[in-house]
């Protein structure tokens, strides 16, 4: 098992290289199969919460046929506590800008978007301008790569790949099947291939650094760094670069405020780490990683945390499948009633399983995700559901 | 050809073409899977999860609706993990509905009731998350929309979006408020909606019924000073006995005649007999139309001429393309020229006084309860229709009266207005109202009968969305030499999906069409939004060939030699768009709002 001493790391808000778009130029000098081979090597795994191995994505795109494809920057960041993205988006953004127009480069794609969170449309004049460079530059190294700026329809859905494209087209924000992917029938029936802002920013930063390097941070299993949207009763609130591979004792350390009861790991959508696995657990491990991360002393009560976070499912379900629209109502108001005593102890076992049913039969990441934090709260603080 | 794959079901091996889901290889060996959303004409949602099957190696259920077969793998359909997520599902669906089954107007015909009653969920299992205060919208005379019976499956809005290019529903809001809503929520007769019933008939729960006006009849009947006179549509005959436990596509209009009388209608008659007569209008208007256009080169006159007997197209034609109306025939559907003629001369005929007289239509079809309150639909002096009732309503009063249907004697329709030909029964179905124009016209013009194998224009026949045919007119007698030598161009369009396609390019001027049948419905009338539910493209089929079998039973197959439409003309409106006609069987239309 890794057991890193926790490092703070500085690789993605480090300075530009000093010529605009250079690691994009010497970039697209090698192979793009070799630029794909690298992003595999490296070992990088989405930053939207998913994780799928990016390299492995870029080199399914590469594979698709057709002369019309896309690459979308996921900058929906629609959750509650998460604000790395922005901060990405604020600080370097010519980082994000980079790594798609790598990606295009290494797929063959030849229009890029920015699908932006309705709340950052104050970002547009600043981005816009960095994407006037990015034209001029991409003209200069003859690359046929545009990219425009979506403003997002502000739901939490939205950020959903499927739903992002949905949205993009002008219908409801609703998550497609899937099968087909996005990758084969995406934006307007073409491959299209969504990365998170992070996901894009890091791809950048390995182009520079090399794959070798970015592996030697973090774990065996873990590699890189990887940012961290630290919310809470944390001192140290923001976002922080951390190895991945951390021990949550070593976490809670740096970043609680010595009085941390219970660590939320991923986001809502993640997982409540109990101060009993503080040390056994490990980020990035068995938790996603997207998201923020939310440290929760002893004076919370952890049924208000599970009451916000269920409150956030029931409204920001897009209503769509059963499991999720109408199970993330019977979770809230179960543990109400639990809580008023209008339902016995061991409803909590029947809420337990339901939520385990939404998880193998919702259509999309939001409704599966729900067990996650409904059960690692509910089993870890049972008495603070009851009394 | 696509590729073979094979994969395993419940352990039997079966093989489908690569793309087939799921659901479509289950079915292929007889392994039932429950479905909600999963709707054969529409596109996949996959959004009610209730389709569920095991995958081996995955620990996520899939949705068998939208889920391809995967290749060399074991599916189950039936284990407890399957089986205890679907009675969760069916249990969470409870949980939000409005369970009033013994009060529901879908009660013994749901597929939640089904589904409720097959996984035997326990109505208590969890919360009631019902919204309070959900009023049933009763504002259109078509249709009636209660939303706390709606399961957000969303195939009415599938239906009304995909098949009927209307849009008048839509998924609105998210998470715990996410509903079916109309345009800006306006109540339902403020909406731009056909009132075709197209997404009544897809709805799986009671949430989209037809507006029911049924008891109004029995009041009718009930009353001794009025004189309640019936007239069935041609798709009601071959739709009907699924309501009565026959099989798909029986025909049963004798025994259903037999029920009209023995429920107490004092004259039963036939829709048919005002469709024959909708054929001698609409031909001759169209051949005039002809007339006007190549020999006098009027240019205000309009072709190609498009038919008007189905009230969710006039409607879509009104709202989408208000300023094309001239394209319409002016002839009313047969069952407003019944409901005219049925307190004119039937009365006269008959000598009863036309206020007593109560004239009820039995459609398949919502929207012609619309039709029938139009205002301009008072020709007589009366409102023309009195009451359009659904073939499904019909089968409810046929149950209520007691009647043991299937032991009830064959008889005949009365007279007068009870007579009818072929040409008239296939008004039932798409295309029919073309082929029958074609036998009469062909005739009138020539003559002589069609040139066709026992009459059967097979060409405008059929299932796809829009069908064309030309016809060559030779030997024409001296009147009608205009036309000799021409070509004349027809095409029939059925959904209006389909009629959109049609429109838009009458609208760019590139139609080369002289004549055009719309309906509404996919597959016409036997498909009609008023139809027994389910209807789906095996039983369309299934009732379509009732359509054609009737006919070929009918001794007279052409509109013109009818009778009783001789008779009448004869005795009453002396002679097609003669001054009687154009008074009494013709009519104008309304521009309408897009939006
Ligand atoms: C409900 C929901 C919300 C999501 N929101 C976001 C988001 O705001 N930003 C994001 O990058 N990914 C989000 N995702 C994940 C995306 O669907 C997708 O997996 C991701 O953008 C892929 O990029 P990556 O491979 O770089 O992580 C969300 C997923 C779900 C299920
Ligand atoms: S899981 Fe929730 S958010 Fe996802 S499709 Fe279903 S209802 Fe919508
Ligand atoms: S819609 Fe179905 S389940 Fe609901 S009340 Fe009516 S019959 Fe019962
Ligand atoms: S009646 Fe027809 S037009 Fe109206 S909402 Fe239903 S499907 Fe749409
Ligand atoms: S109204 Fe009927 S068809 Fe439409 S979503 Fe509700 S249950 Fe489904
Ligand atoms: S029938 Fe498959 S999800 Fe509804």
């Amino acid at each position: 098992m890794a057991n890193n001493k926790l490092r703070k790391v500085d690789i993605i808000f480090t300075p530009y290289s000093a010529a605009p778009y250079e690691i994009l130029r010497l970039t697209m000098q090698k192979e793009k199969n070799a630029v794909i081979d690298e992003i595999i090597e490296s070992g990088l795994r989405g930053r939207g919460g998913a994780g799928f191995p990016t390299g492995y994505k870029w080199r399914f795109m590469a594979n698709q046929p057709g002369d019309e494809k896309y690459v979308i920057c996921n900058a929906d960041e629609g959750e509650p506590g998460t604000f790395k993205d922005r901060k990405l988006l604020v600080e370097v953004p010519r980082k994000v800008i980079s790594g798609m127009a790598i990606a295009a480069y290494a797929t063959n794609s030849n229009k890029g978007f920015i699908y932006l969170r309705g709340e950052y449309n104050y970002l547009i004049p600043a981005l816009e301008k960095e994407l006037l460079i990015f034209h001029e530059y991409a003209e200069k190294f003859g690359l046929d790569f545009q990219i425009e700026i979506f403003s997002g329809a502000g739901a939490y859905v939205c950020g959903e790949e499927t739903a992002l494209i949905e949205s993009m087209e002008g219908k409801r924000g609703e998550p497609r099947n899937k099968p087909p992917f996005p990758i084969q029938e995406g934006f307007m029936g073409k491959p299209t291939l969504v990365n998170n802002v992070e996901t894009f920013a890091s791809a950048t930063m390995i182009c520079r650094v090399g794959a070798e390097t970015y592996k030697s941070y973090g774990t065996d299993d873990q590699h890189g760094s990887k940012l961290f949207s630290i919310s809470g009763d944390s001192p140290k609130e923001g976002v922080h670069e951390l190895e991945l591979g951390m021990k949550i004792s070593d976490f809670v350390e740096e970043f609680g405020d010595g009085d941390t009861k219970a660590v939320q790991i991923g986001g809502v959508a993640g997982f409540c780490i109990p101060r009993k696995n503080f040390e056994t657990a490990i980020i990035g491990e068995g938790n996603t990683t997207g998201g923020a991360t939310m440290i929760f002393n002893s004076t919370r009560s952890m049924y208000n945390v599970l009451h916000n976070y269920l409150e956030f499912f029931a409204e920001e379900s897009c209503g769509q499948c059963t499991p999720c629209r109408i199970g993330t109502q019977q979770l809230l108001k179960g543990i109400e009633a639990v809580k008023k005593g209008e339902k016995p102890e061991s409803y909590l076992n029947d809420l337990i399983k339901l939520s385990r049913t939404m998880k193998i039969t919702s259509k999309c990441g939001l409704g599966q995700s729900v067990t996650n934090s409904f059960v690692s709260i509910v089993e870890n603080f049972r008495e603070e559901m009851i009394y | 050809m696509s590729k073979l794959i094979s994969l395993k079901i419940d352990g039997q091996q079966v093989e489908v073409e690569e793309g087939t889901t799921i659901l479509e290889a289950a079915r292929k060996i007889n392994v039932n899977i429950p479905t909600l959303c999963h709707h054969e004409d529409l596109c996949v949602a996959g959004n009610c999860r209730v389709c569920v099957v095991e995958v081996n190696g995955r620990e996520r259920l899939e949705a068998s609706c939208c889920t391809p077969a995967p290749e060399g793998m074991e599916i189950w359909t039936n284990t407890a993990k399957v089986r205890n997520a679907r009675s969760e599902i069916v249990s969470l669906l409870v949980s939000e509905h409005n369970t009033q089954c013994t009060t529901c107007y879908r009660n013994t015909n749901c597929e939640l009731q089904d589904l409720a009653a097959e996984y035997n969920v326990d109505g208590n299992r969890y919360l009631s998350v019902l919204k309070p205060g959900l009023k049933v919208d009763t504002s259109s005379w078509s249709i009636e929309k209660d939303d706390s019976k709606c399961i957000r499956c969303q195939r009415c809005v599938r239906t009304c979006r995909e098949l009927q290019h209307v849009n008048a529903l839509t998924a609105a809001c998210k998470g715990q408020d996410m509903k079916i809503s109309t345009f800006l929520d306006l109540p339902f007769n403020e909406v731009v909606c056909t009132n075709c019933g197209q997404c009544v008939n897809r709805c799986p729960t009671g949430a989209l019924t037809e507006r029911r006006y049924f008891n109004q009849v029995w009041e009718a009947i009930g009353d001794p000073k009025k004189h309640v006179v019936m007239n069935t549509a041609p798709s009601v005959r071959v739709a009907l006995g699924e309501m009565l436990g026959y099989e798909i596509g029986t025909r049963v209009t004798g025994k259903m005649v037999t029920a009209m009388r023995k429920m107490g209608v004092d004259s039963v008659l036939d829709t048919d007999f005002t469709a024959d007569l909708t054929i001698i209008e609409e031909g001759n208007e169209l051949l005039q139309r002809l007339k006007k256009v190549l020999v006098e080169k009027d240019s205000s006159v309009k072709l190609p001429m498009i038919t008007s007997c189905s009230p969710g197209w006039v409607k879509f034609i009104e709202h989408m393309f208000p300023n094309h109306l001239g394209h319409l025939s002016t002839c009313k559907s047969p069952q407003q020229m019944f409901g005219t003629l049925s307190k004119t001369y039937y009365a006269e005929q008959k000598g009863i006084d036309p206020k007593d007289i109560v004239s009820i239509a039995i459609m398949p079809c919502a929207a012609k309860k619309y039709e029938a309150n139009r205002p301009e639909m008072s020709d007589s002096g009366y409102r023309d229709i009195d009451a359009g009732l659904t073939t499904r309503e019909f089968g409810l009063m046929i149950k209520q009266a007691g009647l043991d249907f299937k032991n009830l004697p064959d008889t005949e329709f009365d007279s007068i207005m009870g007579e009818s030909t072929g040409a008239a029964v296939i008004f039932g179905a798409t295309g029919g109202v073309m082929e029958a124009a074609l036998r009469t016209a062909y005739a009138v013009v020539t003559g002589r009968p069609v040139p066709f194998e026992n009459l059967n224009i097979t060409a405008v026949r059929g299932t796809d969305g829009i069908r064309e045919a030309s016809i060559k007119v030779e030997g024409c007698l001296p009147e009608w030499n205009f036309l000799e030598g021409a070509t004349l161009n027809v095409a029939v369009a059925h959904g209006l999906k389909n009629a959109r396609i049609i429109m838009d390019e009458i609208a760019a001027g590139t139609s080369k069409y002289h004549f055009i049948e719309v309906m509404a419905c996919p597959g016409g009338c036997i498909g009609g939004g008023g139809q027994p539910i389910p209807t789906n493209a095996e039983i369309r089929a299934k009732r379509t060939q009732a359509i054609y079998e009737e006919d070929m039973g009918k001794p007279i197959r052409m509109s013109h030699e009818n009778p009783e439409i001789v008779k009448i003309y004869e005795e009453y409106l002396q002679e097609p768009l003669g001054h009687k006609s154009h008074k009494l069987l013709h009519t104008h239309y309304t521009p309408r709002n897009r939006y």
